[in-house]
């Protein structure tokens, strides 16, 4: 019998679930409402920090593991509950969904490796 | 594929608005829709960031448009529900002895909601210094 590859996404959809319920609800609270709100003020979430933080090497693990590992929970909770909904779906959309989190990750790393350099 | 044809049962698309687990289970993994959207927001954002400071500008001034206002609004409630759901799930993935004696699962829970309560208070220190 071949080898299940399940536990390789099983083991990044738990980071993921870790970073999502441990960062994203004050990531989303900053990006999302307190700056654009104006109750932090726009200079403290200004162009100039951002590249800053985002050009030094924990800024940008930080930048990386917000944006990435989230999205290897979320690709693997609607894969999963594709079938819940009665679409029993192969290997290729299989493929496609954890594709999805693969090309964000590596186009995350990409981005954020270019400033780094 | 496989050759086998197995039995489905024939279940209609609101099977899960039926009994309150369900339901609560499809509420939670609704919150990946969001989360992902989120998590692609951000992607383009550090897009906009690598393209210089107009566009990174551009992009900070769309995030105060209503529609993406309401939308963290929307994703910020439900992403502390999928938040809540996975501290009480952590005890039952977690094994953690200390001597002869298992940690409590009440230990395990509260440390991840101290968990989320420093990182999100260092999250806030660290965009206001």
């Amino acid at each position: 019998m071949k080898r299940s590859n399940e536990p390789v996404f099983w083991g990044m959809f738990g980071a993921g679930g870790m970073v999502a319920a441990l960062f994203t609800p004050i990531a989303i609270l900053i990006t999302g409402l307190l700056v654009p709100m104006g109750i932090i003020p726009g200079e403290q979430f200004s162009y100039e920090r951002l590249l800053a933080f985002s050009q030094h090497w924990l800024g940008a693990a930080v930048i990386w593991v917000v944006i990435s590992l989230p999205l290897w929970l979320c690709m693997h909770r609607l894969y999963h509950t594709l079938h819940d909904f009665g679409i029993h779906a192969g290997n290729l959309v299989k493929a496609l969904f954890y594709g999805v989190a693969f090309a964000g990750s590596i186009a995350c790393a990409t981005l954020l490796l270019l400033g780094l350099v | 594929m496989s050759k086998r044809k197995p039995y489905e049962r024939k279940m209609g698309a609101t099977w899960w608005l039926k009994n309150t687990f369900h339901t609560k289970y499809i509420i939670r993994e609704g919150s990946s829709l969001v989360i992902a959207i989120y998590s692609f927001v951000l992607l383009f954002g550090l897009f906009r960031l690598s393209q210089g400071a107009e566009a990174f500008n551009g992009w900070l001034a769309a995030m105060s448009q209503p529609g993406w206002v309401v939308f963290h609004i929307l994703s910020l409630a439900w992403t502390l529900y999928h938040s809540i759901t996975w501290f009480s799930l952590a005890p039952k993935a977690a094994n953690i002895w200390l001597g002869q004696k298992r940690v409590p699962d009440s230990w395990i829970v509260s440390g991840m909601y101290g968990a989320l309560a420093v990182i999100s208070l260092a999250g806030l220190i660290l965009v206001l210094i």
